[in-house]
Protein backbone atom coordinates (compact mmCIF):
# COMPACT_ATOMS: atom_id res chain seq x y z
CA UNK A 1 0.00 0.00 0.00
CA UNK A 2 2.89 2.32 0.77
CA UNK A 3 4.12 1.84 -2.79
CA UNK A 4 0.78 2.89 -4.18
CA UNK A 5 0.87 6.14 -2.15
CA UNK A 6 4.37 6.92 -3.34
CA UNK A 7 3.18 6.55 -6.91
CA UNK A 8 0.24 8.85 -6.29
CA UNK A 9 2.43 11.49 -4.62
CA UNK A 10 4.90 11.35 -7.54
CA UNK A 11 2.03 11.68 -10.01
CA UNK A 12 0.55 14.66 -8.19
CA UNK A 13 3.83 16.53 -7.87
CA UNK A 14 4.57 15.87 -11.54
CA UNK A 15 1.22 17.45 -12.39
CA UNK A 16 2.03 20.50 -10.29
CA UNK A 17 5.29 21.05 -12.17
CA UNK A 18 3.57 20.52 -15.50
CA UNK A 19 0.95 23.14 -14.70
CA UNK A 20 3.74 25.49 -13.56
CA UNK A 21 5.58 25.20 -16.85
CA UNK A 22 2.38 25.70 -18.83
CA UNK A 23 1.54 28.74 -16.75
CA UNK A 24 4.98 30.26 -17.26
CA UNK A 25 4.48 31.29 -20.89
CA UNK A 26 1.04 32.72 -20.07
CA UNK A 27 2.47 34.45 -17.01
CA UNK A 28 5.26 36.12 -18.98
CA UNK A 29 2.79 37.28 -21.61
CA UNK A 30 0.32 38.64 -19.05
CA UNK A 31 3.07 40.27 -16.99
CA UNK A 32 4.31 42.17 -20.04
CA UNK A 33 0.73 43.01 -21.04
CA UNK A 34 -0.14 44.49 -17.64
CA UNK A 35 3.06 46.52 -17.58
CA UNK A 36 2.59 47.73 -21.16
CA UNK A 37 -1.10 48.64 -20.88
CA UNK A 38 -0.68 52.13 -19.28
CA UNK A 39 0.97 53.39 -22.48
CA UNK A 40 -2.34 53.15 -24.30
CA UNK A 41 -3.84 55.77 -21.99
CA UNK A 42 -1.77 58.53 -23.55
CA UNK A 43 -0.74 57.10 -26.92
CA UNK A 44 -3.10 55.42 -29.35
CA UNK A 45 -2.21 51.96 -30.63
CA UNK A 46 -1.73 53.19 -34.19
CA UNK A 47 0.55 56.01 -32.96
CA UNK A 48 2.53 53.53 -30.90
CA UNK A 49 3.06 51.22 -33.86
CA UNK A 50 3.22 53.64 -36.79
CA UNK A 51 4.49 56.98 -35.50
CA UNK A 52 8.15 57.80 -36.08
CA UNK A 53 8.39 60.35 -33.30
CA UNK A 54 10.40 59.03 -30.36
CA UNK A 55 10.71 61.65 -27.63
CA UNK A 56 10.27 59.90 -24.27
CA UNK A 57 10.73 63.22 -22.44
CA UNK A 58 7.73 64.69 -24.29
CA UNK A 59 5.66 61.52 -23.91
CA UNK A 60 5.87 60.70 -27.59
CA UNK A 61 6.50 57.01 -28.04
CA UNK A 62 6.46 56.04 -31.72
CA UNK A 63 7.95 52.57 -32.14
CA UNK A 64 7.83 52.64 -35.95
CA UNK A 65 11.57 53.24 -36.58
CA UNK A 66 12.43 50.38 -34.23
CA UNK A 67 9.93 48.00 -35.77
CA UNK A 68 11.17 48.81 -39.28
CA UNK A 69 14.79 48.40 -38.13
CA UNK A 70 14.08 45.01 -36.59
CA UNK A 71 12.29 43.79 -39.71
CA UNK A 72 14.96 45.18 -42.04
CA UNK A 73 17.90 43.73 -40.17
CA UNK A 74 16.22 40.34 -39.82
CA UNK A 75 15.13 40.15 -43.46
CA UNK A 76 18.59 41.18 -44.63
CA UNK A 77 20.10 38.44 -42.48
CA UNK A 78 17.69 35.85 -43.87
CA UNK A 79 18.44 36.97 -47.44
CA UNK A 80 22.13 36.32 -46.84
CA UNK A 81 21.59 33.15 -44.84
CA UNK A 82 19.00 31.28 -46.91
CA UNK A 83 21.08 30.38 -50.00
CA UNK A 84 24.11 29.41 -47.90
CA UNK A 85 21.97 27.29 -45.58
CA UNK A 86 20.18 25.62 -48.46
CA UNK A 87 23.34 24.58 -50.31
CA UNK A 88 25.25 23.60 -47.19
CA UNK A 89 22.44 21.46 -45.84
CA UNK A 90 21.84 19.77 -49.21
CA UNK A 91 25.50 18.84 -49.29
CA UNK A 92 25.48 17.53 -45.72
CA UNK A 93 22.26 15.58 -46.14
CA UNK A 94 22.64 14.21 -49.68
CA UNK A 95 26.28 14.17 -50.75
CA UNK A 96 28.43 13.93 -47.63
CA UNK A 97 29.72 10.67 -46.18
CA UNK A 98 28.46 9.69 -42.78
CA UNK A 99 31.74 10.55 -41.12
CA UNK A 100 31.92 14.01 -42.70
CA UNK A 101 28.31 14.68 -41.73
CA UNK A 102 29.00 13.85 -38.11
CA UNK A 103 32.10 16.02 -37.93
CA UNK A 104 30.22 18.88 -39.60
CA UNK A 105 27.37 18.44 -37.16
CA UNK A 106 29.81 18.91 -34.31
CA UNK A 107 31.23 22.07 -35.88
CA UNK A 108 27.77 23.47 -36.55
CA UNK A 109 26.61 22.72 -33.00
CA UNK A 110 29.66 24.50 -31.63
CA UNK A 111 28.97 27.51 -33.87
CA UNK A 112 25.37 27.59 -32.67
CA UNK A 113 26.54 27.52 -29.06
CA UNK A 114 28.93 30.48 -29.22
CA UNK A 115 27.57 33.30 -27.04
CA UNK A 116 26.16 36.26 -28.94
CA UNK A 117 28.51 38.82 -27.34
CA UNK A 118 31.40 36.98 -28.98
CA UNK A 119 29.70 37.25 -32.38
CA UNK A 120 29.23 40.94 -31.64
CA UNK A 121 32.86 41.39 -30.65
CA UNK A 122 34.10 39.77 -33.86
CA UNK A 123 31.53 41.78 -35.81
CA UNK A 124 32.91 45.04 -34.44
CA UNK A 125 36.44 43.97 -35.35
CA UNK A 126 35.84 42.51 -38.82
CA UNK A 127 32.43 43.29 -40.26
CA UNK A 128 32.07 46.95 -39.26
CA UNK A 129 35.35 48.02 -40.95
CA UNK A 130 34.44 45.83 -43.93
CA UNK A 131 31.11 47.64 -44.31
CA UNK A 132 32.86 51.00 -43.97
CA UNK A 133 35.23 50.08 -46.82
CA UNK A 134 32.31 48.80 -48.86
CA UNK A 135 30.51 52.10 -48.26
CA UNK A 136 33.48 54.01 -49.64
CA UNK A 137 33.37 51.91 -52.82
CA UNK A 138 29.73 52.92 -53.32
CA UNK A 139 30.39 56.56 -52.38
CA UNK A 140 28.28 56.41 -49.24
CA UNK A 141 29.67 57.91 -46.07
CA UNK A 142 29.23 55.40 -43.28
CA UNK A 143 31.06 54.58 -40.07
CA UNK A 144 30.30 50.92 -40.71
CA UNK A 145 27.85 50.64 -37.83
CA UNK A 146 24.85 49.99 -40.04
CA UNK A 147 21.93 47.85 -41.07
CA UNK A 148 24.24 45.83 -43.32
CA UNK A 149 26.70 45.10 -40.50
CA UNK A 150 23.81 43.97 -38.28
CA UNK A 151 22.43 41.79 -41.06
CA UNK A 152 25.79 40.15 -41.72
CA UNK A 153 26.47 39.36 -38.05
CA UNK A 154 22.95 38.08 -37.61
CA UNK A 155 23.28 35.91 -40.71
CA UNK A 156 26.44 34.27 -39.37
CA UNK A 157 24.58 33.62 -36.12
CA UNK A 158 21.45 31.99 -37.57
CA UNK A 159 23.16 29.97 -40.31
CA UNK A 160 24.24 27.07 -38.04
CA UNK A 161 20.81 27.09 -36.42
CA UNK A 162 18.96 26.80 -39.75
CA UNK A 163 21.39 24.24 -41.20
CA UNK A 164 20.96 21.93 -38.20
CA UNK A 165 17.17 21.82 -38.69
CA UNK A 166 17.31 21.66 -42.51
CA UNK A 167 19.64 18.66 -42.48
CA UNK A 168 17.23 16.84 -40.16
CA UNK A 169 14.34 17.68 -42.50
CA UNK A 170 16.19 16.45 -45.59
CA UNK A 171 17.28 13.26 -43.85
CA UNK A 172 13.64 12.51 -43.05
CA UNK A 173 12.77 12.09 -46.76
CA UNK A 174 12.61 8.32 -47.31
CA UNK A 175 15.35 6.78 -49.48
CA UNK A 176 13.09 5.09 -52.08
CA UNK A 177 12.08 8.52 -53.45
CA UNK A 178 15.69 9.18 -54.38
CA UNK A 179 16.27 5.68 -55.68
CA UNK A 180 13.35 5.82 -58.09
CA UNK A 181 14.54 9.14 -59.51
CA UNK A 182 18.10 7.85 -59.85
CA UNK A 183 16.81 4.67 -61.50
CA UNK A 184 15.07 6.83 -64.13
CA UNK A 185 18.47 8.20 -65.07
CA UNK A 186 18.41 11.49 -63.18
CA UNK A 187 21.72 12.88 -61.99
CA UNK A 188 22.15 13.35 -58.26
CA UNK A 189 21.48 17.08 -58.49
CA UNK A 190 18.35 16.48 -60.58
CA UNK A 191 17.13 14.04 -57.95
CA UNK A 192 17.66 16.68 -55.30
CA UNK A 193 16.06 19.42 -57.38
CA UNK A 194 12.97 17.59 -58.62
CA UNK A 195 12.31 15.07 -55.85
CA UNK A 196 14.00 15.81 -52.53
CA UNK A 197 13.50 19.57 -52.44
CA UNK A 198 9.89 19.22 -53.55
CA UNK A 199 9.21 16.73 -50.77
CA UNK A 200 11.10 18.76 -48.17
CA UNK A 201 9.75 22.18 -49.11
CA UNK A 202 7.45 22.63 -46.12
CA UNK A 203 10.06 21.49 -43.63
CA UNK A 204 12.71 23.75 -45.12
CA UNK A 205 10.35 26.73 -44.94
CA UNK A 206 9.71 25.88 -41.29
CA UNK A 207 13.47 25.77 -40.66
CA UNK A 208 13.84 29.24 -42.19
CA UNK A 209 10.88 30.55 -40.18
CA UNK A 210 12.48 29.26 -36.97
CA UNK A 211 15.69 30.99 -37.98
CA UNK A 212 13.71 34.19 -38.57
CA UNK A 213 12.16 33.95 -35.12
CA UNK A 214 15.58 33.37 -33.58
CA UNK A 215 17.09 36.34 -35.43
CA UNK A 216 14.14 38.63 -34.65
CA UNK A 217 14.82 38.71 -30.93
CA UNK A 218 18.61 38.56 -30.99
CA UNK A 219 19.96 41.38 -28.87
CA UNK A 220 23.60 41.76 -27.93
CA UNK A 221 25.41 40.98 -31.18
CA UNK A 222 23.15 43.24 -33.22
CA UNK A 223 23.23 45.99 -30.62
CA UNK A 224 27.02 46.12 -30.85
CA UNK A 225 27.24 46.66 -34.62
CA UNK A 226 24.01 48.27 -35.80
CA UNK A 227 24.62 51.88 -34.79
CA UNK A 228 21.54 52.51 -32.63
CA UNK A 229 20.16 55.70 -34.15
CA UNK A 230 16.40 56.15 -33.78
CA UNK A 231 15.37 56.79 -37.39
CA UNK A 232 13.74 54.86 -40.19
CA UNK A 233 16.73 53.52 -42.18
CA UNK A 234 16.59 54.33 -45.90
CA UNK A 235 19.59 52.36 -47.13
CA UNK A 236 21.53 49.35 -45.90
CA UNK A 237 24.42 51.68 -44.98
CA UNK A 238 22.22 53.67 -42.58
CA UNK A 239 22.40 52.94 -38.89
CA UNK A 240 19.33 51.26 -37.44
CA UNK A 241 17.86 50.66 -33.99
CA UNK A 242 16.05 47.32 -33.53
CA UNK A 243 13.54 46.70 -30.73
CA UNK A 244 15.74 44.42 -28.60
CA UNK A 245 18.54 47.00 -28.68
CA UNK A 246 16.05 49.68 -27.65
CA UNK A 247 15.06 47.68 -24.59
CA UNK A 248 18.62 46.75 -23.67
CA UNK A 249 19.99 50.29 -24.02
CA UNK A 250 17.29 52.15 -22.14
CA UNK A 251 16.04 49.92 -19.41
CA UNK A 252 18.43 51.27 -16.80
CA UNK A 253 17.01 54.79 -16.90
CA UNK A 254 13.28 54.13 -17.31
CA UNK A 255 12.28 54.89 -13.77
CA UNK A 256 12.89 58.62 -14.06
CA UNK A 257 10.49 59.19 -16.98
CA UNK A 258 6.80 58.30 -16.62
CA UNK A 259 5.40 55.75 -19.10
CA UNK A 260 8.88 55.03 -20.47
CA UNK A 261 8.86 51.56 -18.93
CA UNK A 262 5.40 50.91 -20.39
CA UNK A 263 6.71 51.83 -23.85
CA UNK A 264 9.66 49.46 -23.50
CA UNK A 265 7.37 46.72 -22.19
CA UNK A 266 5.16 47.10 -25.25
CA UNK A 267 8.32 46.65 -27.34
CA UNK A 268 9.04 43.42 -25.44
CA UNK A 269 5.43 42.36 -25.91
CA UNK A 270 5.68 42.89 -29.68
CA UNK A 271 8.88 40.83 -29.77
CA UNK A 272 7.39 37.98 -27.79
CA UNK A 273 4.17 37.89 -29.79
CA UNK A 274 5.88 37.87 -33.19
CA UNK A 275 8.40 35.24 -32.15
CA UNK A 276 5.72 33.06 -30.55
CA UNK A 277 3.52 33.14 -33.66
CA UNK A 278 6.42 32.31 -35.97
CA UNK A 279 7.90 29.54 -33.87
CA UNK A 280 4.51 27.97 -33.17
CA UNK A 281 3.65 27.74 -36.85
CA UNK A 282 7.09 26.34 -37.66
CA UNK A 283 6.98 23.75 -34.88
CA UNK A 284 3.50 22.73 -35.95
CA UNK A 285 4.70 22.16 -39.52
CA UNK A 286 7.75 20.24 -38.34
CA UNK A 287 5.79 17.95 -36.01
CA UNK A 288 3.28 17.14 -38.77
CA UNK A 289 6.16 16.36 -41.10
CA UNK A 290 7.37 13.58 -38.81
CA UNK A 291 3.91 11.98 -38.67
CA UNK A 292 3.53 11.85 -42.46
CA UNK A 293 6.71 9.97 -43.09
CA UNK A 294 6.22 7.35 -40.41
CA UNK B 1 24.37 15.04 -71.37
CA UNK B 2 27.17 17.54 -70.94
CA UNK B 3 24.81 20.28 -69.85
CA UNK B 4 23.43 18.08 -67.09
CA UNK B 5 26.92 17.19 -65.86
CA UNK B 6 27.80 20.89 -65.94
CA UNK B 7 24.74 21.79 -63.86
CA UNK B 8 25.65 19.09 -61.36
CA UNK B 9 29.17 20.44 -61.04
CA UNK B 10 28.10 24.07 -60.74
CA UNK B 11 25.76 23.29 -57.89
CA UNK B 12 28.28 21.04 -56.21
CA UNK B 13 30.74 23.93 -56.30
CA UNK B 14 28.12 26.24 -54.79
CA UNK B 15 27.57 23.74 -52.00
CA UNK B 16 31.28 23.47 -51.32
CA UNK B 17 31.57 27.27 -51.17
CA UNK B 18 28.61 27.56 -48.78
CA UNK B 19 29.91 24.90 -46.44
CA UNK B 20 33.38 26.39 -46.66
CA UNK B 21 31.99 29.77 -45.57
CA UNK B 22 30.37 28.17 -42.52
CA UNK B 23 33.58 26.46 -41.46
CA UNK B 24 35.51 29.64 -42.18
CA UNK B 25 33.19 31.55 -39.82
CA UNK B 26 34.01 29.21 -36.94
CA UNK B 27 37.72 29.21 -37.70
CA UNK B 28 37.66 33.02 -38.00
CA UNK B 29 35.89 33.55 -34.69
CA UNK B 30 38.11 31.14 -32.78
CA UNK B 31 41.25 32.60 -34.36
CA UNK B 32 40.27 36.24 -33.70
CA UNK B 33 39.38 35.58 -30.08
CA UNK B 34 42.49 33.46 -29.56
CA UNK B 35 44.97 35.87 -31.13
CA UNK B 36 43.48 39.05 -29.68
CA UNK B 37 42.69 37.49 -26.32
CA UNK B 38 46.02 35.79 -25.63
CA UNK B 39 47.91 39.09 -25.67
CA UNK B 40 46.49 40.21 -22.34
CA UNK B 41 45.83 36.82 -20.80
CA UNK B 42 47.71 36.36 -17.55
CA UNK B 43 47.28 34.76 -14.14
CA UNK B 44 46.29 38.08 -12.63
CA UNK B 45 43.51 38.39 -15.27
CA UNK B 46 42.01 35.16 -14.00
CA UNK B 47 42.67 35.36 -10.27
CA UNK B 48 42.36 39.05 -9.39
CA UNK B 49 39.42 41.37 -9.17
CA UNK B 50 39.68 44.83 -10.79
CA UNK B 51 41.85 47.22 -8.80
CA UNK B 52 41.68 51.03 -8.78
CA UNK B 53 42.03 52.43 -12.30
CA UNK B 54 41.41 49.05 -13.93
CA UNK B 55 39.03 50.56 -16.43
CA UNK B 56 41.71 53.07 -17.46
CA UNK B 57 44.22 50.31 -18.11
CA UNK B 58 45.33 49.74 -14.50
CA UNK B 59 46.08 46.56 -12.58
CA UNK B 60 43.65 43.77 -11.86
CA UNK B 61 41.67 41.03 -13.55
CA UNK B 62 38.22 39.71 -14.17
CA UNK B 63 37.94 37.13 -11.39
CA UNK B 64 34.76 38.95 -10.34
CA UNK B 65 33.15 38.10 -13.69
CA UNK B 66 34.42 34.51 -13.81
CA UNK B 67 33.27 33.70 -10.29
CA UNK B 68 30.06 35.66 -10.85
CA UNK B 69 29.20 33.68 -13.97
CA UNK B 70 29.88 30.41 -12.16
CA UNK B 71 27.65 31.45 -9.22
CA UNK B 72 24.85 32.52 -11.56
CA UNK B 73 24.96 29.37 -13.65
CA UNK B 74 25.37 27.01 -10.70
CA UNK B 75 22.32 28.47 -8.98
CA UNK B 76 20.23 28.58 -12.13
CA UNK B 77 21.19 25.03 -13.16
CA UNK B 78 20.16 23.66 -9.78
CA UNK B 79 16.81 25.45 -9.81
CA UNK B 80 16.09 24.65 -13.46
CA UNK B 81 16.93 21.00 -12.85
CA UNK B 82 14.41 20.86 -10.03
CA UNK B 83 11.68 21.90 -12.44
CA UNK B 84 12.84 20.34 -15.71
CA UNK B 85 13.41 16.78 -14.58
CA UNK B 86 9.96 16.29 -13.00
CA UNK B 87 8.33 17.89 -16.04
CA UNK B 88 10.23 15.72 -18.51
CA UNK B 89 9.32 12.59 -16.53
CA UNK B 90 5.70 13.66 -16.08
CA UNK B 91 5.43 14.07 -19.87
CA UNK B 92 5.58 10.27 -20.27
CA UNK B 93 2.42 8.87 -21.74
CA UNK B 94 1.60 6.79 -18.65
CA UNK B 95 1.11 10.01 -16.75
CA UNK B 96 -0.99 12.19 -18.97
CA UNK B 97 -3.17 12.33 -22.06
CA UNK B 98 -1.86 13.20 -25.50
CA UNK B 99 -3.69 16.55 -25.61
CA UNK B 100 -2.14 17.82 -22.38
CA UNK B 101 1.29 16.59 -23.46
CA UNK B 102 0.98 18.28 -26.85
CA UNK B 103 -0.07 21.59 -25.31
CA UNK B 104 2.80 21.42 -22.82
CA UNK B 105 5.32 20.75 -25.59
CA UNK B 106 3.87 23.67 -27.55
CA UNK B 107 4.25 25.94 -24.52
CA UNK B 108 7.84 24.74 -24.13
CA UNK B 109 8.46 25.54 -27.79
CA UNK B 110 7.16 29.08 -27.23
CA UNK B 111 9.33 29.50 -24.13
CA UNK B 112 12.32 28.05 -25.97
CA UNK B 113 11.97 30.59 -28.76
CA UNK B 114 11.27 33.59 -26.54
CA UNK B 115 14.18 36.05 -26.90
CA UNK B 116 16.39 36.38 -23.85
CA UNK B 117 15.83 40.14 -23.72
CA UNK B 118 12.14 39.39 -23.08
CA UNK B 119 13.12 37.15 -20.16
CA UNK B 120 15.27 40.00 -18.93
CA UNK B 121 12.40 42.50 -19.12
CA UNK B 122 9.99 40.08 -17.45
CA UNK B 123 12.54 39.23 -14.76
CA UNK B 124 12.94 42.92 -14.05
CA UNK B 125 9.18 43.31 -13.63
CA UNK B 126 9.16 40.46 -11.12
CA UNK B 127 12.12 41.92 -9.23
CA UNK B 128 10.43 45.31 -8.96
CA UNK B 129 7.32 43.54 -7.72
CA UNK B 130 9.32 41.64 -5.11
CA UNK B 131 11.29 44.75 -4.18
CA UNK B 132 14.63 43.26 -5.27
CA UNK B 133 17.50 45.27 -6.71
CA UNK B 134 19.84 43.95 -9.40
CA UNK B 135 21.40 41.03 -7.57
CA UNK B 136 22.73 37.50 -7.74
CA UNK B 137 19.28 36.22 -6.82
CA UNK B 138 17.62 38.22 -9.62
CA UNK B 139 20.12 36.94 -12.15
CA UNK B 140 19.65 33.36 -10.98
CA UNK B 141 15.86 33.63 -11.26
CA UNK B 142 15.99 34.96 -14.82
CA UNK B 143 18.61 32.45 -15.95
CA UNK B 144 16.50 29.67 -14.43
CA UNK B 145 13.51 30.74 -16.52
CA UNK B 146 15.73 30.88 -19.61
CA UNK B 147 17.21 27.43 -18.98
CA UNK B 148 14.01 25.56 -18.08
CA UNK B 149 12.70 25.16 -21.65
CA UNK B 150 16.14 24.21 -23.05
CA UNK B 151 16.67 21.58 -20.36
CA UNK B 152 13.14 20.21 -20.40
CA UNK B 153 13.03 19.78 -24.18
CA UNK B 154 16.33 17.92 -24.27
CA UNK B 155 15.33 15.69 -21.34
CA UNK B 156 11.92 15.05 -22.84
CA UNK B 157 13.60 13.82 -26.04
CA UNK B 158 15.82 11.50 -24.02
CA UNK B 159 12.92 10.15 -21.95
CA UNK B 160 10.82 9.56 -25.07
CA UNK B 161 13.61 7.50 -26.62
CA UNK B 162 13.36 4.88 -23.87
CA UNK B 163 11.75 1.86 -25.57
CA UNK B 164 8.25 1.22 -24.30
CA UNK B 165 8.84 -2.55 -24.28
CA UNK B 166 11.45 -2.05 -21.60
CA UNK B 167 8.97 -0.25 -19.39
CA UNK B 168 6.34 -2.89 -20.10
CA UNK B 169 8.71 -5.55 -18.78
CA UNK B 170 9.02 -3.62 -15.54
CA UNK B 171 5.26 -3.16 -15.31
CA UNK B 172 4.74 -6.88 -15.94
CA UNK B 173 6.73 -7.55 -12.80
CA UNK B 174 4.26 -5.47 -10.83
CA UNK B 175 6.16 -2.20 -10.37
CA UNK B 176 4.35 1.09 -10.10
CA UNK B 177 4.90 3.93 -12.58
CA UNK B 178 7.05 5.72 -10.00
CA UNK B 179 9.31 2.70 -9.48
CA UNK B 180 9.64 2.10 -13.20
CA UNK B 181 10.55 5.72 -13.74
CA UNK B 182 13.27 5.59 -11.12
CA UNK B 183 14.68 2.18 -11.95
CA UNK B 184 14.32 1.98 -15.73
CA UNK B 185 13.58 5.33 -17.34
CA UNK B 186 16.05 7.47 -15.39
CA UNK B 187 18.84 4.97 -15.95
CA UNK B 188 18.10 4.60 -19.65
CA UNK B 189 17.71 8.31 -20.28
CA UNK B 190 20.70 9.29 -18.12
CA UNK B 191 23.11 10.26 -20.92
CA UNK B 192 20.40 12.30 -22.65
CA UNK B 193 19.51 14.02 -19.39
CA UNK B 194 23.16 14.90 -18.75
CA UNK B 195 23.50 16.27 -22.27
CA UNK B 196 20.39 18.38 -21.72
CA UNK B 197 21.76 19.83 -18.49
CA UNK B 198 25.10 20.64 -20.07
CA UNK B 199 23.52 22.23 -23.14
CA UNK B 200 21.42 24.46 -20.89
CA UNK B 201 24.54 25.42 -18.93
CA UNK B 202 26.25 26.37 -22.19
CA UNK B 203 23.37 28.60 -23.21
CA UNK B 204 22.99 30.09 -19.74
CA UNK B 205 26.62 31.02 -19.22
CA UNK B 206 26.84 32.93 -22.50
CA UNK B 207 23.62 34.86 -22.26
CA UNK B 208 24.03 38.57 -21.69
CA UNK B 209 20.70 40.16 -22.58
CA UNK B 210 18.70 38.46 -19.82
CA UNK B 211 21.03 39.40 -16.96
CA UNK B 212 21.76 42.90 -18.18
CA UNK B 213 19.32 44.56 -15.77
CA UNK B 214 18.69 41.71 -13.37
CA UNK B 215 22.20 40.79 -12.17
CA UNK B 216 23.89 44.18 -12.44
CA UNK B 217 27.68 44.50 -12.54
CA UNK B 218 30.24 45.01 -9.80
CA UNK B 219 33.96 44.79 -9.19
CA UNK B 220 33.45 42.71 -6.04
CA UNK B 221 32.78 39.02 -5.73
CA UNK B 222 29.26 38.84 -4.23
CA UNK B 223 29.00 37.82 -0.58
CA UNK B 224 25.25 37.25 -0.40
CA UNK B 225 22.36 36.50 -2.74
CA UNK B 226 21.32 40.13 -2.61
CA UNK B 227 24.61 41.61 -3.82
CA UNK B 228 24.93 42.56 -7.49
CA UNK B 229 27.16 40.23 -9.47
CA UNK B 230 29.45 40.55 -12.50
CA UNK B 231 29.37 38.03 -15.36
CA UNK B 232 31.63 37.07 -18.25
CA UNK B 233 29.35 38.03 -21.17
CA UNK B 234 28.74 41.44 -19.63
CA UNK B 235 32.47 41.79 -18.94
CA UNK B 236 33.02 41.30 -22.68
CA UNK B 237 30.26 43.75 -23.54
CA UNK B 238 31.19 46.57 -21.17
CA UNK B 239 34.94 46.36 -21.74
CA UNK B 240 34.59 46.36 -25.52
CA UNK B 241 32.56 49.56 -25.23
CA UNK B 242 35.27 51.57 -23.45
CA UNK B 243 37.59 53.92 -25.38
CA UNK B 244 40.78 52.72 -23.62
CA UNK B 245 42.70 50.27 -25.88
CA UNK B 246 44.10 48.21 -22.96
CA UNK B 247 40.62 47.64 -21.62
CA UNK B 248 39.31 46.78 -25.09
CA UNK B 249 42.03 44.16 -25.40
CA UNK B 250 40.82 42.69 -22.12
CA UNK B 251 37.35 42.31 -23.64
CA UNK B 252 38.94 39.76 -25.97
CA UNK B 253 40.57 38.02 -23.02
CA UNK B 254 37.19 37.78 -21.29
CA UNK B 255 35.75 36.48 -24.58
CA UNK B 256 38.57 33.91 -24.78
CA UNK B 257 37.79 32.60 -21.30
CA UNK B 258 34.06 32.50 -22.08
CA UNK B 259 34.63 30.78 -25.43
CA UNK B 260 36.93 28.24 -23.77
CA UNK B 261 34.28 27.41 -21.16
CA UNK B 262 31.56 27.07 -23.81
CA UNK B 263 33.72 24.86 -26.06
CA UNK B 264 34.66 22.59 -23.15
CA UNK B 265 31.00 22.34 -22.14
CA UNK B 266 30.00 21.40 -25.70
CA UNK B 267 32.68 18.76 -26.04
CA UNK B 268 32.04 17.25 -22.61
CA UNK B 269 28.32 17.03 -23.44
CA UNK B 270 29.13 15.08 -26.59
CA UNK B 271 31.64 12.77 -24.92
CA UNK B 272 29.21 12.04 -22.09
CA UNK B 273 26.44 11.12 -24.48
CA UNK B 274 28.88 8.92 -26.35
CA UNK B 275 30.40 7.16 -23.35
CA UNK B 276 27.23 6.44 -21.43
CA UNK B 277 25.26 5.32 -24.46
CA UNK B 278 27.28 2.09 -24.44
CA UNK B 279 25.19 0.79 -21.52
CA UNK B 280 21.87 1.66 -23.08
CA UNK B 281 19.36 -0.72 -24.56
CA UNK B 282 18.03 0.47 -27.88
Amino acid sequence: MKRRYKDIVAFASGRVFLVMVNALAVLIFCGLLIKAAPILQTVSLSDLLFSSVWHPMKHQFGLFPFIVSTLAVTLLAMLIAIPICLFASIYLAEYATRRFREVSRLIIDILAGIPSVIYGLCGVLVIVPFVAVLGEKFDVSTAGYSLLAGGLVLAVMVIPFIIAISVEVLRMIPGPFRESALALGATKWETVKYVVLKKARKGLVAAVVLGFARAFGETMAVLMVVGNVAQVPTSIFDPAYPLPALIANNYGEVMSIPLYDAALMSAALILMTVVAVFSLSAHYTLSRLGEHND
Amino acid sequence: MNRRKLEENIFKALMAVSLGLVFLALAGIVLIVLVKGLSSLSWSMIFETPKGGYYLGGEGGIANAIVGSLYLVAGATLLALMVSLPVALALQKEYLGKKFADVTRLMLDILWGTPSIVYGAFGFVIMVWLGLRASLLGGIIVLTLLMIPIMTRAMDEAVRLVPFELKEMAYAMGTTRYETTLAVVLRQAFPGICTGIILAIGRGIGDAASILFTAGYTDEIPRSLFDPVASLPLAVFFQSGTPVPEVQARAYTAALILLFIVLVINIVARLLGWRFSKNIVR
